[in-house]
């Protein structure tokens, strides 16, 4: 497939993650969209990695790696997200018990 | 069109559409099930390049572990359809102006971009596979492979201490 496609693709999933984090309340909602944003970095890693393959296996005979190191990263991505959830939504879990609320606007206290 | 074409087109309006009621649909829980949808579709999209060891980490990893996380904290704490007040209608309008903005500003630069006849290839390649990831994967990137169970380890002491205050 053209790569235009998956860029434009990409760009759709990550910009409605922008929207979603700009205009939900819920801090769960918030925490999914930027989920969602890392999904699509991921997916236009993927399909970066798949991309001048035939070019550079022209220009380097007998290397048997070209391109790995994207999907590589699309790993490494994934267990920072692993762990990020992790951590983040035992905050989220203990900011309920204090506040009993998930919404945004009532978690600005550090303000003052 | 090929079969391939239509899979792929398939795919990306399950993913945008699911994305889209994912931020659209009040009931959190409905959030979680679309985002979850919205996974599989970035799966087959894996799988459609050939990203056979990535398309089953996405499916264990993220449709699997973190979105059940995800649902059990939303049961944890017992949110309902009608938790999140409803706040400023102009700030909704002008949250989704400026994202769209991001988007258009993104779309405008990248239109113009030389991409004629650079493709991903869809369907071949081997550079997916477990054998040849892993072998990349325990050679050259050993360290930071390392440095992530370090840092599984801190994040897990981390949400046990966070979980027992």
């Amino acid at each position: 497939m053209p790569i235009n496609l998956y860029i434009f693709v990409s760009l759709a999933l990550f910009a409605i993650g922008v929207i979603g984090v700009l205009t939900r309340r819920n801090v769960i909602i918030i925490f999914m969209c930027i989920e969602l944003m890392l999904n699509a970095v991921n997916l236009l890693l993927v399909a970066f990695s798949k991309m001048h393959l035939a070019e550079m296996a022209a220009k380097l005979p007998g290397a048997t790696n070209n391109g790995v190191d994207g999907q590589l990263f699309v790993f490494f991505i994934m267990v920072v997200a692993a762990a990020e959830v992790t951590v983040g939504l035992a905050i989220i879990v203990m900011m309920y018990r204090n506040v009993h609320s998930v919404d945004v606007n009532f978690l600005n206290r550090l303000k003052n | 069109m090929s079969i391939t074409e239509i899979l792929f087109w398939f795919l990306t309006v399950l993913a945008i559409g699911s994305a889209l009621m994912v931020i659209v649909s009040k009931n959190p829980v409905y959030s979680v099930i679309f985002l979850i949808l919205t996974f599989f579709a970035i799966s087959g999209h894996y799988l459609l390049l050939n990203a056979q060891f990535l398309f089953i980490v996405n499916l264990i990893v993220y449709a699997g572990a973190i979105m059940v996380l995800f649902l059990y904290v939303l049961m944890l704490i017992n949110l309902n359809a009608d938790a999140e007040p409803m706040k400023n209608k102009w700030l909704k309008i002008a949250g989704t102006v400026a994202g769209g903005c991001f988007l258009l500003v993104m779309v405008a630069a990248l239109r113009t971009v030389d991409t004629k006849g650079i493709t991903a290839q869809v369907g071949g390649g081997d550079i997916g596979l477990i054998e040849t990831l892993g072998k990349t994967l325990f050679s050259e990137y050993v360290v930071p492979f390392e440095v992530s169970s370090v840092l599984f380890l801190s994040a897990m002491v981390g949400a046990v201490v966070l979980g027992k205050k």
